[in-house]
C-alpha cells in the first residue's frame, strides 16, 4: 500500500543530517522559548522597556532636550506637595469608581435585556456598540458641542420643555465639568460592559434556570443564586480591564475641558501630560504617571487573586 | 568613457555641493540657478492651522512650488492644531527626529533653547533688510543674545466688538469706554440687554493668557519683582485685579466662558450672543468672508457691525500680549542647513509679502517694515492691529525674563487659574495666595 510505503524508514534513508537548531528545537523547552519569543519581544519592547524609562526619567530631572541628573525621589517630593496633583489623584478615584458603578450596573442591565428574545435583536445588539465602536476623540467632540456653554443641545432641549430658564454652564461648573466628563465615560463604556457580560450570559446553560424555575425560584432569585455566580469571572475580568482603562483615561478630558476649568477635572493622565509635554517637565510627568502603578497593581492582584479563588472552588 | 570611481565621485560631488552652499543666498539668486543639493532635500514645516485658511492654502498650492522651484527645497508643511504642537515637539526632540522647521508660539522657543539650532545668521539678516524686529522676539526668541528661531509673525488680541449694540448703551464709536472702569460699566448695560461680553478663562493656549495677563498688569499686578528674581504676584494690585475680575465677570460676561477654548468666542460673537471679546482679527475676517451668513439681528451684515480696541486702561496702564510665532531650525535635522536657507527665502520680502497680503491684518509682520505694507490701507477695520508689535512691550514672567519659569507658568495656566477660581468663588487673597505659591514653586 502507498500509505505504508510513505511511512517506510527507507524514505528517510537518503535525508540529510539534522542541524544544530533542528535537534535543539526537538527539545521541549527550547521549542517553548523559541515559541514565546516574539510575544516576549512584543512585549519588551512595548511594554517594558516605557515602563523602565518612565521610571528612569522619574528619578531624574530630565527636562526636553535636556537629559538629566539623577535626583532620587525629589519629584515624588515635588508632588506631594503638589495641590493640582492632589485634585488630580481625588478627580481619578472618583471618576473611576463612580463610572466603574455605573457602567457596571448599566452594562448588566443592558445584557440581561439583550439576552432575550426579541425581534430585530441581532440589529440592536450592533447598534448599542456604536459608542464603543466610533473613535473616542470624535464622539468627544460631539458631546464637547452638546455640553457647549452657548449652543448646548441639551440646554436648548431642556429650555423648550420648561424645565430651565437659563443655561446650564456644564463643562465651566467645576461640579457640573467633572460629572459631564463621567458621564461621556459611562456612555462610552456601557458598551463593553454589556457585550462582555452578554457573551458570559450566553454560557450559562438555560437548564440551570429551567430546573430553578421547576424548584419554585422566582426571578430575582434566579438571576441571585444561578445568574450573578456564574457570572461573576467574567465580569471580575471586564471590571478590572475597565478600572486599568478608566484610571489611565485620558482623551475625553482632553477633548472636554483640557484639564479646566482652574484643573477642576485633571486626571492623572492629563496632569502628566500637561507637566510632561506642555511644560516640558518630563521627569516630574513620568513621575506622576507612575504614581498611577502602585493603585493599578493592587487593583490588579487583588482581582487576579480574587478570580483564581473563584476558580479553584 | 572614463572610470570614475566611488571615492572620486564623492570628492566631485561634496566639493560641489560645498561651494553651493557656502555661497549663500545671494549667490544662489544670482546664478539663477537652485542649490547643489546632491539629492533634492526635503524639508519638513510643522505649522499651526492658521485661523486665515486661505493662507494655509497659498502655503502649500503656491508657496510649495515656488520653494521647489527657486532653491530646489521640497517644501513639506503639515499643519495641525495649535495645541496639539507641543506634543509633536516633544516627541520629536525626544525621539531626535521630526519636522525640520516648527513654528512655535508664545515664549516656546525659551522651553526648547537647547533643542534648536542657532539661527542667528539669518534672523539678523532679515531684521536688518527690514526695519529690524520688535522688542517682543527679543524676549521670546533669543536666549543670551543668541536667536532661537527665526521671528515669523505676531498675531495680536484686540477686542472685537459690536458697534450697534455699544452704541444703543450710549456708547459712539468716539467716546468708547476708554478704561476698565468705563469697559465694565459698559459691559454691566450691555449684559442686561442681553448681549454680554465674552471672554475665557479656561485651559487654552491664546485667548486666555492674552486677556488675563494684560488685565493683572493694568492694575500694577506682576510675576516676578525688578530684581527679576523674586516672586511678587502676591501683591494689593493682583488682589485688586482679582477682585475686579470678579465683579466684571458677574456683571459683564457671558459665564460659559470658564469652559471656553480658542474658537468659541468666535462662535459665540458670530452667531450674535456676545457684543465684545479679545481676540484675533479671525472673527471680523470671517463675518467678512461670509457677509451673507453672518449678520445682525437687524438683516445688515454683521462685518459692517464690527470694530476693535485696545484693552482698556487700568490704574497702572494699557497692555497686550500678543501670540507671537517663531520658526525654529530643530538641532536634530540633518538638513539645517537647508532649513536656514529655506528661512532666508521665505522671509525675504517678495515671497512674504503674498502670505502677508492672504492675512488681511490677522497677523502683524515680525519687523517694523511691514506697518507700511498696503494692506493695512486696504480696510480701516483692521488698522488697530497694525501697531500691535510696537505697543507689545511685556511678555509672560514679567518684569523676569520670559524664560523656562515663565513658559511653565503659562502652559500651567496658573495666572488664568488664579482668575478662574476666584470667579468660581474662592476669596480673591486665597486665589492670588495659591497662585504666588505656585509661582514659587516653579521659581524656586
Amino acid at each position: 500500500m502507498a500509505t505504508v510505503e510513505a511511512v517506510s524508514p527507507r524514505a528517510y534513508a537518503g535525508t540529510p543530517r539534522r542541524g544544530p537548531i533542528t535537534r535543539l528545537l526537538e527539545d521541549e523547552r527550547w521549542l517553548a522559548s523559541f515559541l514565546l519569543m516574539p510575544t516576549i519581544v512584543l512585549l519588551g519592547l512595548f511594554i517594558a522597556y516605557p515602563f523602565i524609562k518612565g521610571v528612569l526619567l522619574a528619578v531624574t530631572d530630565t527636562k526636553v532636550g535636556i537629559p538629566g541628573q539623577f535626583v532620587g525621589f525629589a519629584n515624588f517630593d515635588k508632588l506631594w506637595h503638589d495641590d493640582i496633583f492632589r485634585v488630580a489623584v481625588y478627580n481619578t478615584f472618583l471618576y473611576t469608581f463612580v463610572t466603574t458603578v455605573f457602567k457596571l450596573v448599566l452594562g448588566l442591565w443592558l445584557a440581561l435585556l439583550l439576552n432575550r428574545h426579541f425581534r430585530g435583536k441581532a440589529f440592536v445588539r450592533a447598534f448599542i456598540l456604536l459608542p464603543f465602536i466610533i473613535p473616542t476623540v470624535l464622539s468627544t467632540f460631539a458631546w464637547k458641542w452638546m455640553f457647549d456653554p452657548t449652543f448646548s443641545v441639551i440646554n436648548w432641549m431642556l429650555f423648550h420643555l420648561g424645565m430651565i430658564t437659563g443655561r446650564i454652564n456644564w463643562l465651566g461648573d467645576p461640579d457640573l465639568a467633572i460629572i459631564s466628563v463621567m458621564v461621556v465615560n459611562v456612555w462610552r463604556g456601557v458598551p463593553f460592559y454589556a457585550i462582555s457580560l452578554l457573551a458570559g450570559l450566553q454560557t450559562i446553560s438555560p437548564e440551570l434556570h429551567e430546573a430553578a424555575a421547576i424548584d419554585g425560584a422566582r426571578a430575582w432569585n434566579r438571576f441571585r443564586y444561578v445568574t450573578w455566580p456564574l457570572l461573576l469571572p467574567v465580569t471580575m475580568v471586564v471590571v478590572l480591564f475597565s478600572v486599568i482603562q478608566t484610571f489611565a483615561d485620558f482623551q475625553l478630558v482632553y477633548v472636554l475641558t483640557g484639564g479646566g476649568p482652574a484643573n477642576h477635572t485633571h486626571l492623572f493622565a492629563t496632569y502628566a501630560y500637561q507637566i510632561g509635554v506642555g511644560t516640558g517637565l518630563l521627569s516630574e510627568g513620568a513621575a506622576v504617571s507612575l504614581a498611577i502603578f502602585p493603585v493599578l497593581l493592587l487593583v490588579v492582584i487583588i482581582q487576579l487573586v480574587y478570580i483564581r479563588r473563584v476558580e479553584t472552588v | 568613457m572614463p572610470r570614475v570611481t566611488r571615492r572620486r565621485f564623492l570628492q566631485i560631488s561634496g566639493v560641489g555641493a560645498a561651494a553651493a552652499q557656502t555661497g549663500g543666498l545671494a549667490s544662489l539668486l544670482a546664478t539663477s540657478r537652485a542649490p547643489a543639493y546632491a539629492q533634492q532635500t526635503t524639508l519638513h514645516w510643522l505649522r499651526w492651522n492658521d485661523f486665515v485658511p486661505a493662507s494655509d492654502q497659498l502655503l502649500k498650492t503656491k508657496l510649495a512650488p515656488q520653494c521647489e522651484k527657486d532653491l530646489g527645497i521640497k517644501l513639506n508643511i503639515e499643519t495641525i492644531n495649535a495645541n496639539d504642537l507641543q506634543a509633536r515637539i516633544t516627541s520629536a526632540i525626544q525621539s531626535g527626529t521630526g519636522a525640520d522647521v516648527i513654528c512655535a508660539v508664545s515664549n516656546w522657543p525659551q522651553l526648547y533653547a537647547d533643542s534648536v539650532a542657532d539661527v542667528s545668521d539669518v534672523a539678523e539678516e532679515i531684521g536688518k533688510a527690514q526695519g529690524g524686529f520688535y522688542d517682543l522676539f527679543k524676549i521670546v526668541a533669543q536666549n543670551n543674545g543668541k536667536w532661537l528661531g527665526v521671528p515669523w509673525t505676531i498675531v495680536a488680541g484686540l477686542l472685537t466688538n459690536r458697534k450697534s449694540w455699544f452704541e444703543e448703551v450710549g456708547y459712539a464709536v468716539d467716546k468708547l469706554p476708554g478704561t476698565w472702569d468705563e469697559y465694565r460699566a459698559a459691559g454691566k448695560k450691555l449684559k442686561a440687554a442681553g448681549h454680554p461680553f465674552g471672554q475665557t478663562a479656561g485651559h487654552t493656549f491664546g485667548d486666555a493668557p492674552s486677556f488675563w495677563y494684560p488685565f493683572l498688569w493694568s492694575f500694577g499686578g506682576r510675576e516676578i519683582a525688578d530684581d527679576k528674581k523674586t516672586v511678587a504676584l502676591d501683591s494689593k494690585e493682583t488682589v485688586e485685579s482679582v477682585k475686579f475680575a470678579v465683579a466684571f465677570w458677574k456683571d459683564c460676561c457671558d459665564e460659559g466662558g470658564l469652559a471656553w477654548d480658542d474658537s468659541s468666542n468666535n462662535r459665540a460673537f458670530l452667531s450674535g450672543t456676545i457684543s465684545s471679546s479679545n481676540n484675533g482679527a479671525s472673527i471680523y475676517i470671517e463675518a467678512k468672508r461670509k457677509a451673507d451668513s453672518y449678520q445682525t439681528d437687524k438683516g445688515k451684515p454683521m462685518k459692517d457691525d464690527i470694530f476693535h480696541t485696545r484693552l482698556p486702561k487700568g490704574p497702572a496702564g494699557q497692555f497686550i500680549y500678543p501670540t507671537p510665532m517663531t520658526d525654529m531650525v530643530m538641532k536634530y535635522s540633518p538638513n539645517q542647513k537647508a532649513a536656514k536657507d529655506f528661512l532666508r527665502w521665505v522671509n525675504s520680502k517678495p515671497v512674504f509679502e503674498p502670505w502677508f497680503t492672504s492675512q488681511q491684518g490677522y497677523c502683524t509682520g515680525a519687523t517694523t517694515a511691514w506697518e507700511q505694507d498696503p494692506v493695512w490701507n486696504a480696510d480701516p477695520v483692521l488698522l488697530p492691529f497694525k501697531d500691535v508689535g510696537r505697543i507689545s512691550t511685556r511678555y509672560a514672567g514679567h518684569a523676569g525674563p520670559s524664560g523656562r519659569a515663565a513658559a511653565e507658568t503659562v502652559t500651567k495656566y496658573i495666572i488664568t487659574d488664579m482668575y478662574a477660581k476666584a470667579i468660581q468663588g474662592m476669596a480673591p487673597e486665597e486665589a492670588v495666595k495659591w497662585a504666588h505659591g505656585e509661582l514659587a514653586k516653579i521659581y524656586a
